[in-house]
């Protein structure tokens, strides 16, 4: 028979399992993701650095692992909780096993446990520390350790995801714009995406400078872009003061998911974390310059704490809220006008229109970008 | 963008009578439609012709027409009603196709109705296969190389059969360019009418032909082959603002070449990666965007190579479809509710998502178990016919289950078919198990290849040897591995404990299962597993993943850690629904559910017990159904209907408040027969106890309460073996007529002329286990030239409700379910009426009913002869309902709970005085017809299988026909079943013997209204004896005559023939002639034989009407009559019931 497993939750709450992947222990905030597909890209997403995330769709690994699909060169789970792991993967594209895969990178997981009680009560109590142990056969002891592991709230984590040296993913076909993306944790996705439209995108480390980011490209960039990533948006102030330099210039700015919430503090609004956060790929989101619906892909735990309504007076323009998230009413867009009703001057999404996992509905940003930097430019 | 304001009342047209392809589920989409329709304050004009739906019934529409959905008739609906639109996507192809009829001749442009939900133009691109290749191509897609094959080189006035000849030949070509096998889908039908395999040019030959037939525009397309590819389907929204999702996906656990429908099918889709997903989603979002259906629902189907991923689009449905319903169960998203809100103006964001109350419906549900759909057969029904499953959808109904696994979900769903053979099973030995053998026969799909597939496992087959024999993904060959393992460890451990058990039943392990491997008693294993504490969770469809909290209790069953059911003041009823549709068993009971589950939750001091109502508690596994819709009861359990599951869904109510009991006793004979298995646990069950139903069934016991009441049966008698039934037959003399006891729709019953006869019967159902010391067969007097009678009636204990009387059309001998019937009865008096009365309350009496009753009697010579009582609701319940404007299902649950007959008049439920029996004059008259499924069925050679009627149920589904008189009543009948009755043209008439005597004056009276009379030699000669020219025409035997004279059925197959009336050579109910069956009375042999099933064959595939008895053809020529005296008006049920209610009172005063 398999290796028992244990998951405590820092409010006490036990599951027993089976061990899935490596064994050992991991600790790390519990998230559950709500998609039925994408667990590659999930789990290879740094945006879920440090965080042990419980797959609500009960089977999981199906297809296996494939060299297409992962969003970054490993996996960046703290530790993985499913309830039906698959025994063999079937795709034409499968490489080798989800289990061998978890076991190779030594990502602690647990299976067989009843990820939907375990959902009910994160989506209840809200989003918190966990442990996952195969050596550990006490609940109290785990739970002791478990209380004392880091909390996300405050913790900056950039460093720990960004690449660590600036690389160029050239534009496909003929070029035409530059991109500074500073890389908080970026999917492959999002560059493949931009290089698509004919951006040279110029990836920089999360401590790039405003000089590293003017340098980029024969006639400097066309634009910057802030990635997604994990961590406190309240707790990174570096990223911060950059993003109001290039605002101060001008410089053309998208940003996805982290890029957000740091854009909402470039424009001076807060941030707080939600209780349980949105993460699946079924989230519809109104863009309300449109008026139009899309179903887009969530992995955030914090957002934006900005007037829904309305437009806020800025250093740089006038903010506003262009999306928002029908289930729950949290931001998910800011734009930046050259005053009330103005030419657009910079935007940022909350969600991901890279997708991967997810649908492609909100693809549409790109282009977005795409035409802000060209009328930038003329 | 809110509603429109345009808009103030809408048509809505059903699906008409359940048929193989199209059965219950557009009720459930039709009533959800209404019922969204009305709330938003619009004027609902409905059109269906199905009496048992629940969608006709008076309060979900304004003005509900149970009319032919023929364009004619639609036409007078909307001429009289004058809606400002028509929303034709929620009936499936029958309101589809009547809406494009209506369309193109310029009747909804005449009238200034406008379509909703698709436009005209949307749906031919959806349905044209060329159009819609182009769109799929525009939009980056791929479809199967194909090549359109039709006649219209030959100009539209082309006869039909240059046609077929010319398309024929451009088939062959097409076949030999893309190379066998090729598919052939015929333009412009549902449930795979008419479509095929074809492997060489026989088969090109065979599937083709019919398929020109069952295409409108004699157009077929010949394909590429892509069998064995994965195959999938998208639910697809779109409103009118372009906001579109993706309700599910599904995906075909049987691979291409399998109809979806006759698919085991699994939600969500297992196998694909999210890159691969996407993709399918993107070419929906494209496809339906090209299509343009604006405001709606539809669904669109893949197949993807399982080497490469190259992915086909293979065709979508521009309209709510059998998926739709199935993904609407299986995600708790009301797509038929919500493409009926769009259509009229909302968007999908102003729309609330119901089961959370909080979020909007334009998202994307989120699945967090899984959902397994099984096809339910009917091949016994059908001797003869091919078993194998190809792209023409066999099957008559479906169970669905959900599990928090697959494993969980397929064993929970192959339980449900409460089919014998359906589950798995390890009780037989390994040395039965041939590798080789098992591998051939799974290669070719049939009803019950998952089972070979684990005997090949078992035998040692591995994954790549089952995929490359079946196409089944490995992972779920995996899947299914993993059951055989956790068998053989059930086998293997040295005792039950928890551990084994939990593993067991998280895998859907029943105890039944449990029991057979282990060799112990299901209840044993229930026991312990009780004393264990295993025992089931109930979790919620959420649409969510739990991601928000549930509103509506919608709950499914599984072996986990946590229950999520609420605690609950008010008591509840629990209602056991009748699980999947088949032959027999099907919307009629679904029917009488829903409606106890709408009256005990509305019922005020209920029962006795103050505080309004009850909690009603559904359990029911088929998702076509209105039953398992999360809005008809307070709460829903999506479980299987066997005694273990029912049990724990009892014991878990019970936990959460005050359990009343469990009503057994209107879905049918599946409810029923765990009636006495919940008694013996303990469970109350709610009105007739089963100590009465076993009293009904029970032959003996129940002679003594006929014999107490002074009432007649057949003589008859009970045996276990052939020397006891002979015995009997000898005493009672023949015919007999001979069938299992507990059975529903008649399964076995045949009539029997002989020794020789009755000994073949027992031999082969008693190798069947139909037949046991358990079960005896039963033996009748079979009586020859009766009129039958059915009754439904409701008793309280004191009084007698008869709900209504229904007149046979046809003889004795031919099942109640397929036989025709009129109520009120055209034939018989107040005195008949009044006995027949008194015979229904002595026997509801006797038995002891509370509740629901249906008697069949027969009466002849003057004798009322009482053929069989069944304590329960019928299948004509909602027919009577509707003919006599009562709400006969809803009054029964309520004198079930305790109330009288006397309370619900007095509540106004039951009219103040009089009932079904004593309708006033002037009350219309109600048909009632069958509809048979035998387009659907060929032999493993290609000819259809024949139709004659008998004993055992064939039919699928019923109309119904109301006016004013017989006649007019009995052709909308004809017309809603059929098509139209002819009003004028040719008839061939060919006559048994002994009904030649009976055809002479109808037949004259067709002559007189001037069809023209074609008939064989003996027919013929009779009629002009009687001085009725008749035309002589060749028998099939004969073959074409020297000059080229053509036979019957080449006359048939030519388009010649508007009416054709053959009754069978050999009695009702002789075993058709392809069975080889050696009946007496054949006439003259054999050969004579075959030409009666040729010709009913040959009917089918022309589409011509074909009566089959003698009382058919006098209705028939009513019928006529009824149609060229002039207009048939349309009238609506709301204006009858002023005419039905209240009623005069009267002692008996039936009409006619």
């Amino acid at each position: 028979m398999s290796t028992p497993a244990l998951l405590v939750l820092e409010d006490g709450r036990t599951f027993h399992g089976e061990a899935y992947g490596a064994t050992g222990e991991t600790f790390g905030e519990a998230v559950f993701s709500t998609g039925m597909t994408g667990y590659q890209e999930t789990l290879t997403d740094p945006s879920y650095h440090r965080q042990v995330v419980v797959m609500t769709a009960p089977h999981v690994g199906n297809t296996g692992m494939n060299d297409e699909d992962p969003e970054s060169a490993r996996i960046w789970v703290a530790g993985y909780v499913v309830r039906d792991p698959a025994r063999v993967s079937s795709s034409w594209r499968s490489r080798r096993t989800l289990d061998d895969e978890l076991r190779e990178q030594g990502v602690v997981g647990i299976s067989g446990v009843d990820t939907r009680a375990l959902t009910r009560h994160l989506r209840e109590r809200g989003a918190m520390r966990v442990g996952i142990s195969t050596t550990e056969t006490d609940p109290a002891r785990l739970l002791e350790r478990v209380r004392a592991s880091g909390e996300m709230a405050g913790t900056e984590l950039s460093d720990e995801v960004t690449t660590t040296s600036a690389y160029v993913v050239p534009a496909v076909g003929e070029k035409r714009f530059t991109v500074a993306a500073v890389d908080l944790g970026i999917k492959a996705n999002t560059p493949r995406m931009m290089s698509e439209r004919g951006i040279e995108v110029h990836v920089l480390p999360a401590t790039a400078s405003i000089e590293d980011v003017l340098a980029v490209g024969e006639d400097g960039p066309d634009g910057l872009f802030f990635s997604n990533g994990p961590g406190d948006p309240a707790a990174t102030t570096d990223q911060v003061a950059l993003l109001q330099e290039a605002l101060g210039r001008d410089l053309p700015y998208f940003g996805i998911c982290f890029g957000n919430q740091l854009f909402g503090r470039a424009l001076g609004f807060g941030t707080y974390k939600l209780k349980y956060g949105h993460r699946g790929i079924n989230q519809p989101v109104m863009d309300r310059t449109t008026g139009k619906v899309e179903v887009t892909a969530h992995n955030h735990g914090f957002a934006v704490d900005a007037p829904l309504e309305g437009t806020t007076a800025t250093p740089y323009g006038a903010a506003s809220v262009s999306h928002v998230c029908l289930n729950d009413d949290v931001v998910e867009g800011l734009e930046l006008r050259d005053g009330e009703g103005g030419a657009l001057k910079s935007f940022s999404v909350q969600y991901h229109p890279e997708a991967a996992a997810g649908p492609h509905d909100a693809a549409y940003l790109f282009d977005r970008f795409l035409d802000l930097m060209n009328d930038r430019r003329a | 963008m809110p509603k429109r304001d345009d808009i103030t009342s809408v048509m809505v047209i059903g699906s008409g009578p359940i048929v193989i392809g199209q059965a219950c589920e557009f009720d459930y989409s039709g009533t959800q439609a209404c019922r969204v329709l009305k709330a938003e304050g619009l004027r609902v004009v409905l059109v269906n012709s199905n009496p048992a739906t629940i969608m006709t019934d008076p309060e979900f529409a304004d003005a509900t027409y149970v009319e032919p959905i023929t364009p004619e008739f639609v036409e007078r609906v909307i001429a009289k009603e004058r809606p400002d639109a028509l929303l034709p996507t929620l009936g499936g192809q029958t309101a589809l196709n009547a809406a494009i009829a209506l369309h193109e001749r310029g009747v909804l442009e005449k009238y200034g109705v406008e379509m909703i939900g698709a436009s005209f133009e949307a749906i031919h691109r959806g349905e044209n296969r060329e159009q819609f290749n182009a769109i799929v191509h525009k939009v980056g897609g791929e479809v199967a190389r194909s090549i359109v094959c039709n006649g219209e080189a030959l100009g539209p006035d082309a006869p039909k059969s240059a046609k077929e000849k010319h398309a024929l030949e451009r088939a062959f070509e097409a076949a030999e360019q893309l190379g066998y096998p090729v598919v052939i889908r015929p333009s412009f039908t549902m449930g795979g009418t008419g479509s095929g395999i074809a492997y060489d040019a026989d088969d090109l030959v065979r599937i083709a032909g019919s398929g020109f037939s069952a295409s409108p525009t004699t157009e077929v397309l010949i394909e590429e082959s892509i069998i064995g590819w994965k195959e999938y389907e998208l639910e697809v929204m779109r409103d009118k603002a372009d906001n579109v999702v993706i309700v599910c996906s599904i995906e075909n656990l049987d691979p291409m070449g399998v109809h979806t429908g006759d698919s085991i099918t699994v939600a969500p889709a297992m196998t694909l990666t999210d890159r691969e997903y996407q993709h399918l989603r993107d070419l929906a979002i494209e496809i339906i965007r090209e299509v343009g259906v604006d405001t709606g629902g539809c669904n669109i189907q893949y197949a993807v190579n399982p080497a490469d991923g190259r992915v086909i689009v293979i065709e979508m449905n521009p309209r709510v479809s059998r998926s739709s319903a199935l993904a609407s169960k299986a995600t708790g998203f009301p797509i038929a509710k919500i493409a009926a809100k769009v259509a009229i103006g909302y968007t999908l964001d102003e729309i609330p998502n119901d089961i959370t109350a909080e979020t909007p419906a334009s998202f994307e549900p989120a699945l967090d178990y899984v959902v397994v759909k099984v096809p339910r057969f009917a091949f016994e029904k059908f001797p003869g016919a091919d078993p194998r499953l190809t792209t023409h959808m066999k099957s008559v109904g479906e169970a669905m289950a959900i599990g928090r696994n697959f494993t969980e979900a397929l064993q929970k769903a192959l339980r449900s078919l409460e089919s014998k053979d359906a589950a798995f099973d390890w009780s037989h030995q390994w040395v039965d198990l041939d590798k080789d053998a098992l591998l051939a026969e799974i290669a070719v799909p049939h009803d019950g290849r998952l089972k070979k597939v684990m005997d090949a496992l078992r035998a040692g087959a591995t994954a790549e040897e089952i995929f490359a024999a079946t196409g089944i993904d490995p992972w779920y060959v995996d899947q299914l591995a993993l059951i055989n393992e956790v068998a053989g460890e059930i086998a293997a451990a040295p005792e039950l404990t928890a551990a084994v058990l939990r593993r067991a039943k998280r895998h859907g392990f029943s105890d039944v299962q449990i029991g057979r491997i282990r060799n112990l008693a299901p209840a044993v294993v229930r026991g312990v597993r009780h004393a264990l504490g295993v025992r089931p969770v109930y979790k919620t469809v959420d649409t969510c993943a739990a991601e928000f909290a549930a509103r509506t209790p919608y709950h499914y069953s599984s072996y986990d850690e946590e229950t999520e059911i609420a605690p609950r003041e008010r008591p509840a009823v629990i209602i056991l629904g009748s699980g999947p549709n088949r032959i027999g068993q099907g919307i009629e009971f679904d029917y009488s559910c829903v409606h106890a589950s709408l009256a005990l939750s509305a019922a005020k001091d209920g029962g006795g017990l103050p505080g309004g109502g009850f909690d009603t508690i559904m359990v029911n596994c088929n998702p076509e159904t209105v039953s398992t819709d999360y809005d008809t009861s307070d709460r829903l359990y999506f479980e299987p209907l066997t005694l273990e599951d029912v049990l724990e869904i009892v014991h878990a109510e019970q936990q959460a408040g005050p359990v009343v009991g469990v009503i057994c006793q209107l879905g049918g004979q599946t409810p029923l027969g765990l009636a006495r298995g919940l008694e013996e646990a303990g469970v109350p069950i709610v009105g007739t106890q089963p100590a009465a139903i076993d009293l009904a069934e029970e032959r003996g016991a129940f002679g003594r309460v006929l014999a107490a009441a002074g009432l007649t049966a057949p003589k008859h008698g009970t045996a276990t073996s052939y020397a006891e039934a002979e015995a009997i037959a000898a005493e009672i003399g023949y015919p007999v007529l001979v069938r299992p006891s507990y059975v529903l729709g008649g399964r076995g019953m045949e009539i029997v002329y002989d020794d020789a006869s009755l000994e073949a019967y027992l031999e082969k159902y008693v190798a069947a286990g139909l037949i046991s010391h358990a079960a005896p067969v039963l033996v009748d007097r079979f009586l020859d030239d009766a009129v039958e009678i059915d009754v439904d009636a409701l008793f309280d204990g004191e009084e007698l409700f008869l709900g209504g009387v229904m007149e046979h059309i046809e003889e004795a001998g031919i099942h109640s379910g397929d036989s025709s019937c009129a109520l009120p009865p055209i034939t018989l008096g107040a005195r008949e009426i009044g006995r027949i009365r008194r015979a229904t309350e002595a026997i509801a009496r006797g038995v002891g009913v509370r509740g629901l009753i249906n008697i069949q009697f027969a009466h002849a010579s003057d004798i009322l002869y009482v053929l069989e009582a069944n304590p329960r609701a019928s299948r004509t319940v909602p027919f009577v309902s509707k003919a006599t404007a009562t709400p006969l299902a809803k009054a029964a649950a309520r004198v079930m709970l305790g109330e009288s007959i006397a309370d619900l008049r007095a509540a106004g439920v039951l009219p103040a005085s009089g009932d079904g029996g004593t309708l006033p004059d002037g009350c219309p008259i109600a048909v009632k017809e069958a509809v048979m499924p035998f387009n659907r069925f060929k032999t493993p050679d290609g000819q259809f299988v024949d139709t004659v009627l008998g004993p055992e149920m064939k039919s699928t589904g019923e109309v119904m026909g109301f006016d004013a008189d017989f006649g007019t009543a009995f052709a909308k009948s004809q017309a809603a079943a059929f098509g139209s009755l002819p009003s004028s043209g040719k008839v061939f008439v060919s006559m048994a013997n002994r009904d030649k005597r009976a055809m002479v004056f109808p037949i004259k009276v067709l002559a007189d209204l001037g069809f023209e009379i074609v008939a064989t030699e003996g027919t013929a000669e009779v009629l002009r004896r009687n001085g009725v020219a008749a035309t002589l025409v060749r028998k099939q035997h004969e073959g074409p005559g020297p000059n080229g004279e053509r036979t019957t059925v080449q006359l048939i197959d030519d388009g010649e023939i508007q009416l054709i009336v053959n009754t069978p050579y050999g009695a009702a109910g002789a075993e058709p002639a392809s069975a080889g069956g050696d009946v007496p009375g054949a006439g003259t042999g054999g050969q004579v034989r075959l030409d009666g099933y040729d010709i009913r064959t040959a009917a089918i595939k022309a589409n011509v009407p074909c009566i089959t008895t003698v009382q058919g053809l006098g209705a028939a020529v009513q019928g006529i009559e009824a149609m060229r005296r002039g207009d048939i008006g349309v009238r609506s049920l709301q204006e009858w019931a002023t005419v039905l209610q209240p009623p005069v009172v009267a002692d008996a005063g039936a009409a006619g």
